[in-house]
């Protein structure tokens, strides 16, 4: 999984590409992780436009950075779902 | 009455997740599956291999069994490990519940199986491994 991160107005964007499974959400997890901290960022964007497949491994990504910046009073959203994945998380 | 069949056998390795559900995809794709179909199918294989590798085997390496069936417009799709098996399978299928939180699992495997496919099944012996049996029939087909 390839993941590009951009800071727009105090808020971490990251754009990820490829399948997010419980194989590729270990290392996104870690690099995340990095970033924010790098940053001391607390508001995070998920971008899933280039996410053509994902699990209930990716739900504990998203969860799990929620959880994480929710400490720090911060926020996390998800955006671009391909309607696949959309239906999954409803 | 139509009927395929095919059988893998590979490690119990998380880059193996990914081919399991191509696997599983190229074979179902006879039946002529809507994208839609074919992406439940492939969400629920990933589902119940990855619970095979990190539950079934935790931190050793065993070998995954995945056997696939049609029966006319019907796929029939077990997964089965030979690793700890499951204590209390009722508990395990309950939505948010994981035995291993330290991973940052959300607990939404057996939830997300039951939901995309047509029924699921849950064979389990502790000390034995677990076999999970789950059907979907194709609307298209």
């Amino acid at each position: 999984m390839q993941l590009k991160f951009n800071v727009e107005e105090g808020c971490l964007i990251v754009e990820m590409h490829g399948e997010l499974d419980h194989h590729s959400a270990e290392g996104a997890r870690i690099k995340i992780d990095n970033k924010i901290e790098e940053l001391g960022i607390n508001k995070l964007i998920f971008d899933f436009s280039g996410v053509n497949f994902m699990d209930s491994s990716g739900i504990g990504v998203i969860i799990g950075r929620y959880k994480k910046l929710k400490d720090y009073d911060g926020k996390v959203a998800v955006v671009n779902l391909k309607p696949q994945i959309k239906r999954y998380l409803n | 009455m139509f009927r395929n069949e095919m059988k893998l056998e590979f490690p119990s390795k998380s880059v193996n997740e990914s081919f399991a559900r191509v696997v599983v995809a190229a074979f179902a794709s006879q039946l002529d599956p809507t994208l839609e179909e074919l992406s439940d199918v492939k969400t629920a294989v990933s589902e119940a291999v990855t619970n095979a590798i990190i539950h079934g085997y935790e931190d050793t390496e065993g070998i995954v069994t995945l056997r696939c069936k049609i029966e006319d417009n019907k796929l029939v799709i077990e997964v089965e490990d030979n690793g700890k098996g499951i204590e209390n399978v009722e508990l395990a299928r309950q939505p948010l519940y994981t035995s291993r939180p330290e991973l940052e699992r959300s607990g939404m495997g057996f939830t997300v199986m039951e939901t995309f496919m047509d029924s699921v099944e849950v064979h389990s012996e502790p000390g034995k491994g677990t076999k999970v049996i789950m059907t979907k029939t194709f609307k298209s087909a």
